[in-house]
């Protein structure tokens, strides 16, 4: 199988990703959208372990299922700590750090 | 005529290794009542008065040692430290006595002393009399630190010190604007002849690393004409401002302000002779170059016709001896512009000059104590009977400097106007026109004051002034009438070794009789004839005059001097300062606060970009992405 | 006879082109739902495929923990927060930062483009293969950790420093401390008697539903001893809904049943 194909396939998740990420407002879909992004880096990690033929892609793969996990820990805690303060998830009411 | 080599100096001994007392003394005194402020008010006249005798004592005896001393060992050097010595430069602070800085010692300290005690009575009432007597201590130290140094560089010390006695003296009065203004004037102007002797300093010190004057002496003869010339140049400048010459001499008359002592002492009889003094002493300098000896000349030359024009159309009893003063000065810059066979003339010119303008200035101060401190002489007259004293004392004075025979002012100008004649008939027919002028002048101001009408005031009552007054104007008259004759035979003798003069083979106390002379008496009495013909028949009128005359229009106004400074420096620099100032706000302090104004615009264009919302600076991040991927490609490709 | 047996499609083919679509319209439906949940199913589903791709591509360990661990783990922990946040709120599309779409749409399009041109013009030819990594140590998982315990062991033990740190993070960023005093049951029995003394609320339970001969749903209100309905039995929610059951109804047969005993046994007669 060409890996091209799954550098295309990897391509098109990571923009969806973007996409999500730029377009919702919910904080939990943004991390999600997060998530895919790392999903499809994961993806392309592992398809170029087998272009190269060892197996450090899958390492590297493996080191970002971690500490995605980690991060979607502390990430969700603190959108429970949010929501807990103001009753709402969406991102948009968080913009006092403007000018 | 014999011309004698300059005198090396010898070591110091017996009481000269404490010639430093003259200059301290006066100073630690001006340190005193200065300090001890309102509790000296009621004794500090009379420590002020001190010093300067004190000073005088031991000029005195230095004096006498020197006279006992063969002519070769008359110049004593006394060092006293190491100043700065840097690389190949080395100024020593040191002494000289020779026989021309004794001379101008004595007559420091000697006129000085009696104008102190003169002070005592003219500054009676005067509530800032201690701050005078401080102010007059220091001149009297500065000007020995003048005098008596043996380099430029010292030198320098006491010309600045005694411009600014000079400065705190005239505008001694502050509250008055005119006081304050006339002294700014005079520092002014003698800053910039104070430009002149530093640039001669800085040539000596390039020249010889040195600025004494045995260096400058020694090495004179051995600068290149061009350069050796623009030292003399450069001294003149420096001698015009301190003496009042053309064309620094616009501050003299308004130095007048001060009080009467004040003229007396620094702008009749010592400050103004400085200029004298620094052109005698670099004499060296001006054998070598014959062009800045004819400037010296033809400044003293031009100063003392100018001077003379001055003194005819004025009503101020002391701005018409100050015009004298500039008048005399010319002559002594004159002398000194003749070279070696002139130079003990102008001193010789000096010191007569010290003892009857110093008269005559007291004499004056006398007199505007018994008419209320008024000096418009149109409102003098009358006044050989009420004021006795002061009547005959200033009579000696103006007998004097209009060059009487037998007076001593006869001796030492005539002398000048020979020399001159001898040199240069142009300029000894000058000299003599100017002589026939100061006669008019001077005749005017007798008959103005003593011998007319009355034309008091309402309310004046003229009177002797007390003893403390009239005792100094004794003591002054009575060198005015003697001094030339007691000196004559011998100044030139005295002094040639010192300043490289010639001897006069014949002079003694009786008058020289030459066809000079006989022109000169000539013109004196046609002068004193022509001013008792307009003033002395005809009643003086009490207001000024209205007149056509074109020369006592210029006369009237200082020759126009102020109105030619004003145009051609003042007005330029005042231009020039407020095109820097209109710089300086426009484009330096316009470019700072337009810088300011332009990063204040950018940050508050560019903080318009920090909404709050994360999306926008995600999509800020995904956008720099993208650009810095573009920029690789782009990279890669080229 | 291998020789004959030339595969048509391979194996890692037919994944792909079935996998990747359904991967793509996941994702699509993971941004574009309304509802948070719709949205973490469908990132669980696209997370699935992704397992079966790394399954066809030589990779069985990632397989697994790609299930495992992302799929079992992290989206079920995003679910759990979705529960706690808020999973009936429906987002709202309106944008309103100016232009935001159309930027963000095209920053997306031109990360695509640089992402498939450059990643992919770095391939110079076909893959190797994992068959010689992968049988290297005896298996996949024995070659991962071979290179986990020997090459990168150093990583290893920071990344488990991280997932320490995180877990103790999150602990602390939960713990929310209290600002007033437990109740016990001494205080709360207080405060119940309290309320009774000042506001007249009954510190009791309340009457629980009626049971009726043919009916005990809870609906059915209770009666009070003077045969009025208690409204204090039924919930509030269940009264909008659906309304009470009328009590007459209900209690109808039962009285049919009393009047009939009566009418059959006599007033006075008091048979047990």
């Amino acid at each position: 199988m060409n890996p091209n194909f799954y550098v295309v396939l990897a391509a098109i998740l990571f923009t969806i990703g973007i996409v999500g990420f730029l377009v919702r407002k919910n904080a939990l879909v943004l991390f999600m959208s997060v998530e895919l992004m790392l999903n499809a880096c994961n993806l392309l990690l592992v398809s170029f372990s087998r272009v190269w033929g060892n197996l450090d892609g899958q390492v590297a793969s493996f080191f970002v299922m971690v500490v995605a996990a980690a991060e979607v820990v502390v990430g969700l805690s603190i959108i429970v700590m949010i929501y807990r303060a103001r009753h709402s998830a969406n991102v948009d009411n968080e913009n006092l750090l403007r000018y | 005529m014999t011309l004698l080599e300059g005198l090396t100096p010898v070591a110091p001994t017996g009481l000269f290794p404490l010639a430093w007392l003259m200059i301290a003394i006066p100073l630690v005194s001006a340190g005193l009542l200065l300090l001890l402020g309102k509790v000296a008010n009621s004794f500090g006249h009379y420590i002020g008065t001190l010093a300067p005798i004190a000073s005088f004592v031991v000029a005195v005896a230095l004096f006498a040692d020197l006279l006992g001393r063969p002519d070769a060992q008359r110049a004593v050097s006394v060092p006293l430290y190491t100043w700065i010595k840097t690389g190949s430069w080395t100024i020593n602070v040191g002494l000289l006595i020779d026989p021309l800085s004794i001379l101008f010692a004595l007559l420091v300290t000697g006129v000085g002393s009696l104008i102190h005690v003169y002070s005592i009575g003219y500054m009676a009432h005067d509530p800032g009399r201690r701050r005078f007597f401080a102010y007059l201590n220091l001149f009297i130290a500065a000007m020995l630190v003048l005098v008596l140094a043996d380099n430029y560089a010292v030198l320098f010390v006491g010309w600045e010190g005694v411009g600014l006695a000079s400065y705190l003296l005239i505008s001694f009065w502050q509250h008055k604007p005119t006081a304050a203004t006339a002294g700014k004037k005079a520092f002014v102007v003698n800053r910039v002849g104070d430009l002149g002797l530093t640039m001669a300093i800085f040539t000596m010190l390039a020249w010889f690393g040195s600025s004494s004057f045995e260096a400058v002496n020694a090495g004179a003869s051995k600068m290149s004409p061009a350069w050796v010339t623009l030292l003399g140049l450069l001294l003149l400048v420096g001698a015009c401002g301190k003496s009042a010459q053309v064309p620094l001499q616009s501050w003299l008359l308004d130095a007048m302000e001060g009080p009467t002592p004040v003229s007396a002492l620094i702008h009749a009889a010592t400050m103004v002779t400085a200029g004298v003094y620094l052109v005698v002493r670099s004499h060296a300098v001006y054998a070598e170059t014959s062009t800045a000896a004819l400037a010296v000349a033809i400044v003293g030359t031009v100063t003392l016709l100018a001077g003379a024009w001055i003194g005819t159309s004025k009503d101020d009893i002391k701005k018409v001896l100050a015009g004298s003063t500039m008048s005399q000065i010319g002559y002594m810059m004159l002398a000194a512009g003749i070279g070696p066979v002139a130079y003990p003339f102008a001193i010789f010119h000096l010191l007569t000059h010290g003892f009857f303008k110093a008269n005559m200035f007291l004499g004056a101060g006398s007199v505007m104590h018994g008419m209320n401190d008024d000096v418009n002489m149109r409102h003098y007259g009358g006044l050989s009977k009420v004021m006795k004293i002061t009547y005959y004392t200033f009579l000696m004075g103006y007998l004097a400097i209009i060059g009487t025979p037998f007076f001593s002012g006869f001796y030492s100008k005539d002398s000048i106007i020979e020399a001159a004649w001898e040199k240069q008939p142009v300029l000894g027919a000058l000299a003599l026109i100017a002589a026939g002028i100061t006669a008019f002048y001077m005749t005017r101001l007798m008959f103005m004051t003593f011998w007319s009408r009355k034309r008091w005031q309402a309310g004046v009552h003229p009177h002797e002034s007390p003893a403390v007054m009239w005792v100094p104007l004794v003591l002054l008259a009575i060198p005015s009438v003697i001094a030339g004759m007691v000196m004559n035979a011998w100044i030139a003798g005295w002094l040639a070794p010192a300043v490289n003069g010639e001897v006069p083979a014949n002079a003694s106390w009786l008058p020289s009789i030459t066809p000079v002379s006989l022109v000169t008496l000539v013109v004196i009495i046609a002068g004193v004839g022509i001013a008792y013909l307009i003033f002395g028949r005809t009643a003086i009128p009490e207001s000024v005059p209205w007149t056509r005359n074109v020369f006592t229009i210029i006369g009237r106004h200082d020759l126009y001097g102020d109105a030619f400074n004003e145009a051609v420096f003042m007005k330029p620099g005042e231009a020039l300062t407020r095109g820097v100032v209109a710089l300086d706000t426009g484009v330096v302090d316009g470019a700072v606060r337009g810088s300011s104004a332009l990063t204040l615009g950018l940050g508050g264009g560019l903080r318009k970009l920090q909404n709050g919302y994360v999306r926008s600076y995600g999509l800020t991040m995904i956008v720099g992405v993208v650009v810095l991927g573009l920029a690789f490609v782009i990279g890669r490709l080229v | 006879m291998t020789a004959l047996l030339v595969p048509l499609v391979t194996g890692a083919a037919v994944a792909y082109w079935i996998c990747g679509p359904i991967m793509v319209l996941a994702a699509l439906g993971m941004i574009l739902f309304r509802k948070a949940v719709y949205s973490a199913l469908s990132l669980a589903l696209v997370m699935i495929n992704l397992a079966i791709i790394y399954a066809s591509q030589d990779a069985p360990f990632l397989f697994v923990v790609q299930i495992i661990v992302y799929t079992g783990a992290v989206m079920m922990l995003f679910l759990f927060v979705v529960m706690l946040v808020g999973v009936d709120s429906r987002e709202s599309m309106i944008e309103k930062i100016q232009g935001h779409t159309v930027a963000s749409v095209l920053a997306a399009v031109g990360a695509f483009i640089l992402l498939a041109s450059f990643v992919g013009s770095s391939l110079v030819s076909g893959a190797v293969g994992l068959d010689k990594s992968n049988s290297e140590y005896g298996g996949n998982v024995q070659g991962l950790a071979a290179l986990l315990f020997g090459k990168y062991v150093l990583a290893f033990e920071a990344t488990s420093a991280l997932l320490i740190t995180a877990a103790v993070g999150a602990m602390v960023l939960a713990y929310a401390e209290r600002l007033t005093p437990r109740l016990n049951q001494k205080a709360r029995a207080k405060i119940r008697i309290e309320d009774y003394v000042t506001k007249g609320i009954h510190p009791g339970p309340r009457p629980s539903s009626g049971v009726y001969a043919r009916h005990n749903a809870i609906t059915s209100p209770a009666l009070l001893p003077d045969g009025t309905v208690s409204q204090d039995s039924v919930s509030a929610v269940l009264v909008q809904r659906s309304g009470l059951a009328d009590a007459d109804a209900l209690s109808a047969p039962t009285k049919k049943a009393f009047a009939a005993l009566d009418t059959a046994q006599g007033p006075d007669e008091e048979e047990l």
